[in-house]
C-alpha cells in the first residue's frame, strides 16, 4: 500500500524529527515523488542492478533442504548472491542514484551487521560520493570483516560508543550528523525512520519480490504458498512481501529474533513483544520499558538487533495480512548449519532465522506446497560469531 | 493561561535555563532550580531523560544517560515539580523531553498530571506541528503551552505553521545541529531571526549553542529571550553552585543592559 500524505500506513509511520530535518525530508519526499514516475530513472536503476549488483538473483530450489525437512518444497531467493553479499545493495544503489539527482555529494549511513554499510560504501565508491558510516562499537567487534571492507572502499567508519553501542545508537548518531549537515543525504538502510524512508526503501527493495513473483510464475507456473523472511527493521521482508500483498493466497511470514528466548527479555522481537511508540522518527511497535525508555535488545545477529521495526510491518501485522513469529539464537545457529550442510550455502545469521523457521514449518505442510525463503545475505561475515557459538576450531 | 505570558514584556529579555532532572542527582536539581530562579532566570526547563536523545549533543546526552541510571522517570520529574512548588518557587516551569515517554504516559494523563504539579508548558524537540495535534489538544485543555521549534532550515511556510501552532513563544534553534556549548554563534543567525520575526508576533527565544553572557547579549539583541542548556549542565557536572550563581547573574546583567 501507499502511505497517506503524512506518511502513515494506517496508524503507523509519520515524521517525528527535529524541525531542522522537516524541510529536508520534504525535499527528499518531493525528489522521490518526481523520480517515481520517471521511466529514465528506473531504467537506469535496472541497468545498474543488472550490471553492478548482478540481478536478477536466482530463485533456487533447495532440494536437499526440502528432502531433509520432508514436506513442502523450499525455494531460496538468493539475495546472498547480489553484489556485496546481501539485499542491501538494492536500496543503497537506488538512494545513491537519487542522491546524485538531488545534487548531494556527501552520504551518511548507519549500519548494524555492516551489510548496509558495505553496500553504501560500494555505491559511494562507484558514484564518487563522500561516505561516512556510523556503527556501534559492539557491532564493530562482531563484524570486523565488514568494517575492513567499508574502509577499503573509501568510507569513513565512525564508532558509536553511546547507549547500547549497536544499531539503534548508530542511527541516533547518523541522525545527529544529518541534523548538523542537512545538505548531506542520509542513506537509511531499512524500512524504518521518518516518511518517506519506509516507502522509499521498500520500493527499491521490492525488486526482490517482483523477481520472485515472475520467477515463480515462470518456473513453477504459480505463486508460492508461503513467503518467509527475517525482520529486524524489515527491509528484506518488505522488499519480498510488497509485490505479493494483494495476492492474498500467498501467506507472508516475518521472522523476528527471539535471542535467548522471549521470556528472558533478551531478544529483539519488536512486533511480538513491543508496544506502539515512536523511535527514530516513526510511530510503530517499539521495545520499551514501562516508562517509555527504549530497551536494549539482544540477538546473535547484529542486523536484527534493533528495538524498532518498519511502520508498514506494524500495519501488516495489525491488519492480519502478514504474520510474525520468532526464532531463537540457538535455532538460528541450527538453521545456519543446516543450510551449510544440505545446500553448501553459508547464510547470514539474519537470514538463518528465516531458514530455521522454514525448516520448522515445511514438515507440517504437504509436499506440493511451496515455501520461498528470502535468503537475504551471505554468512561469511558471521563465521567468527558462529565459530565461537558452536565451538568449531577454525 | 499559563504563567509564561507574564514573562514576555516590552524591554525585558527572557532568560530561560535548562536542567536535566536527576543529574547529577534529584537533590542537586532542586538546589539548582532554586539558584537559577533566585538569580534571575525567567523560565526553567526541566529535562525528562530519554534513552535516545537524538537532538542532543554529548553534554545533554550524558546527563540524560546518567539521570536514567539514577532511576529518573516521568513520575519522578512530576514529583520534582511538586517539590519545587512546595518551596514557593513560582518561576514558570516547562518540561522538555522527547515524544515517546509522553506518548507512553498517555498524552492526556501526562498533561493533566503536569498541569496539576505546577508545570506551565512543554517542549518536545522531535514533535513537529504536523504530528502535534493530539498533544496540542491535551495541553490546551490543561492550560499548558506547547512550544514548537524553528531551525535555520525552516522555510517561510514552516515559519508560518509554527507561528500559528506554537503557544507561549517560539523556540528558535540557532544552528543546524544538536545541542551543546559552542564558541561562536553562526553567522547567519541574524538573517534567520529576521525571517522569523517578520512573520510571527510570538516572542522568539533562541537556544542551542548559547554558552556565555556575551553570546546571550548578542542573541537577545535579535530576539526576545535566550535559552541556555548545556553550559548549565556543565556547571552541574562540576557541582560548583557558586560558579553557576555568578554565571546566571552575569547573563542576567548582560540581558538587562539592553533595556
Amino acid at each position: 500500500m501507499q502511505p497517506d500524505k503524512r506518511g502513515y500506513f494506517g496508524n503507523f509511520g509519520g515524521r517525528f524529527v527535529p524541525e531542522t530535518l522537516m524541510p529536508v525530508l520534504q525535499e527528499l519526499a518531493e525528489a522521490y515523488h518526481k523520480i517515481k514516475s520517471d521511466t529514465a530513472f528506473w531504467a537506469e536503476f535496472e541497468r545498474w542492478s543488472h550490471d553492478y549488483s548482478g540481478r536478477p538473483t536466482p530463485l533456487y530450489p533447495a532440494e536437499r533442504l526440502t528432502e531433509h525437512c520432508g514436506g513442502a518444497q523450499i525455494f531460496l531467493k538468493r539475495e546472498d548472491l547480489a553484489h556485496t553479499g546481501a539485499h542491501k545493495i538494492n536500496n543503497a544503489l537506488g538512494q545513491g542514484l537519487l542522491a546524485l539527482r538531488m545534487g548531494k555529494r556527501r552520504i551518511i549511513a548507519e549500519t548494524g551487521a555492516g551489510q548496509h554499510g558495505v553496500a553504501t560504501a560500494a555505491v559511494c565508491a562507484r558514484l564518487g560520493l563522500e561516505c561516512v558510516i556510523y556503527m556501534g562499537e559492539e557491532d564493530i567487534v562482531r563484524q570486523a570483516l565488514n568494517v575492513f571492507r567499508m574502509k577499503l572502499m573509501g568510507a569513513e567508519v565512525r564508532a558509536v560508543s553511546t547507549g547500547t553501542r549497536t544499531l539503534k545508537d548508530a542511527i541516533n548518531e547518523a541522525i545527529r550528523d544529518w541534523v548538523s549537515h542537512p545538505d548531506s543525504h542520509y542513506l537509511l538502510g531499512s524500512v524504518v525512520g521518518p516518511h518517506p524512508y519506509p516507502s522509499l526503501v521498500r520500493d527499491f527493495q521490492s525488486v526482490i519480490g517482483k523477481e520472485t513473483r515472475e520467477q515463480s510464475l515462470e518456473k513453477l507456473g504459480r505463486l508460492p504458498d508461503y513467503i518467509i523472511a527475517c525482520v529486524g527493521g524489515g527491509s528484506n521482508a518488505m522488499g519480498i512481501f510488497h509485490p505479493f500483498v494483494k495476492d492474498t493466497v500467498v501467506k507472508l511470514i516475518g521472522v523476528e529474533a527471539a535471542g535467548k528466548g522471549l521470556a528472558t527479555g533478551e531478544h529483539a522481537a519488536t512486533l511480538l513483544a513491543g508496544r506502539v511508540g515512536v523511535l527514530h522518527g516513526a510511530k510503530s511497535y517499539v521495545l520499551q520499558d514501562e516508562h517509555g525508555q527504549i530497551l536494549g535488545t539482544h540477538s546473535i545477529s547484529a542486523g536484527l538487533d534493533y528495538p524498532g521495526v518498519g511502520p508498514e510491518h506494524a500495519y501488516l501485522k495489525d491488519s492480519g495480512r502478514a504474520s510474525y513469529v520468532s526464532v531463537t539464537d540457538e535455532e538460528a545457529l541450527e538453521g545456519f548449519q543446516l543450510l551449510c550442510r544440505t545446500e553448501g550455502i553459508l547464510p547470514a545469521l539474519e537470514s538463518s532465522h528465516a531458514i530455521a523457521y522454514a525448516a520448522k514449518l515445511a514438515p507440517k505442510l504437504k509436499k506440493k506446497e511451496i515455501i520461498v525463503v528470502n535468503l537475504s545475505g551471505r554468512g561469511d561475515k558471521d563465521i567468527d560469531t558462529v565459530a565461537r557459538a558452536i565451538g568449531v576450531q577454525k | 493561561m499559563s504563567r509564561l505570558h507574564t514573562i514576555f514584556r516590552p524591554g525585558h529579555k527572557a532568560l530561560i535555563a535548562y536542567v536535566m532532572v536527576g543529574y547529577p542527582s534529584v537533590a542537586a536539581t532542586m538546589e539548582t532550580v532554586s539558584r537559577l530562579a533566585g538569580n534571575g532566570a525567567d523560565i526553567i526547563e526541566l529535562g525528562i531523560p530519554f534513552s535516545d536523545p537524538l537532538a542532543d549533543g554529548p553534554t545533554i546526552q550524558n546527563s540524560s544517560f546518567r539521570a536514567l541510571q539514577n532511576g529518573v522517570t516521568p513520575a519522578v520529574c512530576l514529583d520534582v515539580v511538586r517539590q519545587i512548588r512546595q518551596r514557593k518557587i513560582t518561576v514558570p516551569l516547562m518540561f522538555m523531553t522527547y515524544f515517546n515517554p509522553v506518548l507512553n504516559y498517555g498524552l492526556r494523563e501526562f498533561c493533566r498530571d503536569a498541569a496539576r504539579a505546577g508545570v506551565d508548558g512543554l517542549i518536545v524537540p522531535d514533535l513537529p506541528p504536523e504530528e502535534g495535534g493530539e498533544l496540542e489538544n491535551a495541553a490546551r485543555q490543561e492550560g499548558l503551552s506547547l512550544v514548537y521549534l524553528l531551525a535555520p532550515t525552516s522555510n517561510e511556510a514552516r515559519i508560518r505553521l509554527v507561528s500559528r501552532k506554537s503557544r507561549g513563544f517560539i523556540y528558535s534553534v540557532s544552528v543546524t545541529g544538536v545541542t551543546g556549548a559552542r564558541r561562536e554563534l553562526p553567522e547567519n543567525l541574524g538573517t534567520f531571526l529576521k525571517r522569523v520575526k517578520r512573520i510571527t508576533r510570538l516572542p522568539v527565544c533562541v537556544g542551542f549553542g548559547v554558552s556565555t553572557a556575551a553570546q546571550a547579549k548578542q542573541v537577545a539583541q535579535m530576539a526576545d529571550g535566550v535559552i541556555i542548556g548545556s553550559r548549565i549542565v556543565q556547571f552541574m557536572e562540576a557541582k560548583d553552585g557558586q560558579k553557576l550563581d555568578n554565571f546566571i547573574r552575569s547573563v542576567r546583567k548582560a540581558l538587562d543592559s539592553l533595556k
